[in-house]
């Protein structure tokens, strides 16, 4: 051992850097003045509030570039804080903005791929940085253990599993797959954003509706043979097949 | 501890304010202070239904307008003084209602009262919103076909995303089944929606079946709640649920006129 100590050059390597594309919510602004904004994220916020919690976000600023108004970064930046958002980066920005913004240690992404790194000569307030891992807002797993009830509509940024039932009437979506262990009634649409790879998993299929990544059947299309069975739906060959589990 | 119980349906004609009226007045027999309120605003019945009409002198919206105080708008019950009746406005419309007008009146009957019956409108509107926003226990009343169900089921969505309970994150409402006007005659030829059909959609607590009876409308046009009519099947089936409701086991006595089932209904929840 004292020999490998004296020899680093024999340590396996602690890190590597790799590159790799996540996908990021962007906040187009097209008005300038923060209250507004921060008044109809608000809304925005209202309507799925697990959704918007902690997000990460990139500003982009070329909308009010190109009518050439300013806006306040640091009162934009406190503001989006304060709702709970994480800003990962600015675009479109003009080179003043982009300094204020790299003094929030916001990064900025001046072409599709570029990223500039944050200027470390300047002293920093300590802030919480959001990691490659945060921004990739990984895949959460949803599950529903009350029935599903005719008008209500479930969003899953992951996988949906659903316990109970799924009522006529009732609406889930899910980025990932779904699984129903109660009878499915209402519509159920996976890979919503989409993934052709998600499937729909279910132990009594009387759906009006299954969806994966926007290929549709409807209930009427359903035939005896399949239907009050347990079932998996997938994607073949741009098919949508049902198989007895 | 007050319990706010709200009679909720989603659908119209299904018997809520028959139900209201009759479980107020069962709660109020059994020696609970019990208050019944109209949240239909605009088309109020509960008060014919009550037979107490002729005694109106202020309603729900002059208290939370502060036009009245509660005491002067309660109406106490002729065949029970335990129970009061807060009438609805005739000549106002459900936008009267406000959110926090009628959770300072709950409140306030809180106080005093055990029980406080809401007699829900038909809907899903601010009228039928304000009645189940506050409430401990939910009556879903549902007729045995399909629209009911349907709408039922819409209702329950409701009560468990949008009641203050649900906006508190506090333990859900509790929901109950009560289906009304049922014929067991009708289930068999296939005309009506069995006990187990609906069940099979909505599968809640049942309550209780109330068979459809003539009785009922008897009641509604003579004022007196169907619950007084004790020779009366609906009439019994009112008693049940309010036995049920406070904690006694009794038999499901009008699903079916062979009694092999009722053990049966009884094991599936």
């Amino acid at each position: 051992m004292p020999t490998d100590s004296q020899h680093s050059n024999y340590h396996p390597p602690a890190l590597e850097f790799k590159s790799t594309t996540f996908s990021a919510p962007v906040l187009v602004l097209a008005n300038n003045d923060v209250i507004i904004i921060e008044h109809q994220l608000q809304e925005k916020i209202q309507l799925a509030p697990e959704f918007f919690k902690n997000s990460p976000v990139v500003i982009d600023l070329q909308e009010l570039n190109k009518q050439k108004l300013d806006i306040d970064i640091n009162e934009l930046v406190n503001m989006l804080h304060s709702l709970d958002f994480l800003p990962i980066g600015i675009r479109g920005a003009t080179t003043q903005q982009l300094n204020k913004a790299l003094d929030l240690s916001i990064p900025a992404h001046t072409g599709q791929n570029q990223a500039l790194l944050i200027d470390n000569t300047k002293p920093q307030p300590a802030k919480p940085i959001p990691t490659a891992e945060d921004s990739a807002s990984p895949e959460r797993t949803t599950l529903i253990i009350q029935p599903i009830r005719s008008g209500q509509r479930i969003y899953a940024h992951g996988d949906l599993i659903v316990l109970a039932q799924v009522s006529a009437g009732a609406e889930i979506l899910a980025e990932g797959n779904i699984h129903v262990y109660g009878s499915l009634r209402g519509r159920a649409l996976a890979g919503v954003q989409g993934n052709i790879e998600a499937r729909i998993f279910c132990s009594d299929l009387q759906a009006e509706l299954i969806s994966i990544a926007g290929t549709y059947k409807i209930s009427e299309d359903l035939t005896e043979m399949v239907r009050n069975r347990p079932v998996q739906i997938c994607l073949q060959n741009n098919t949508l097949t049902i198989k007895d589990l | 501890m007050a319990r706010i119980i709200v009679v909720t349906s989603g659908k119209g004609g299904v018997g809520k304010t028959t139900t209201s009226a009759a479980i107020a007045m069962g709660l109020a027999k059994r020696g609970h202070k019990t208050a019944v309120i109209d949240f239909d605003v605009g088309l109020r019945n509960l008060d014919l239904i009550m037979g107490c009409e002729r005694r109106v002198v202020y309603d729900f919206v002059n208290v939370i307008n502060g036009e009245a105080t509660l005491n002067q708008a309660l109406i106490r019950d002729k065949n029970c003084n335990q129970l009061y009746i807060l009438p609805a406005s005739q000549t106002r419309d459900k936008d009267a209602l406000s959110q926090e007008g009628v959770g300072r009146i709950l409140d306030e009957l809180k106080k005093d009262f055990k029980y406080i019956v809401c007699d829900s409108p038909a809907g899903i509107e601010r009228g039928a919103f304000l009645a189940m926003y506050y409430a401990d226990d939910a009556f879903i009343v549902t007729n045995p076909e399909v629209s009911s169900v349907r709408d039922s089921d819409r209702m329950l969505g409701i009560l468990s995303s949008k009641s203050r309970r649900a906006e508190h994150n506090e333990e859900p409402i509790k929901e109950y089944l009560l289906l009304t006007r049922y014929s067991p005659e009708r289930v068999k030829l296939g005309e009506m929606l069995s006990v187990d059909d609906v069940q099979e959609i909505l599968s809640l607590h049942l309550l209780g079946v109330i068979p459809e009876s003539k009785s009922v409308l008897n009641a509604s046009n003579s004022g007196t709640p169907v619950i007084l009519d004790e020779k009366s099947d609906a009439g019994q089936a009112y008693a049940d649920v309010i036995a049920r409701y406070l904690g006694e086991d009794r038999p499901h006595r009008f699903i079916d006129e062979k009694k092999g089932l009722f053990g049966k209904l009884f094991g599936s929840k």
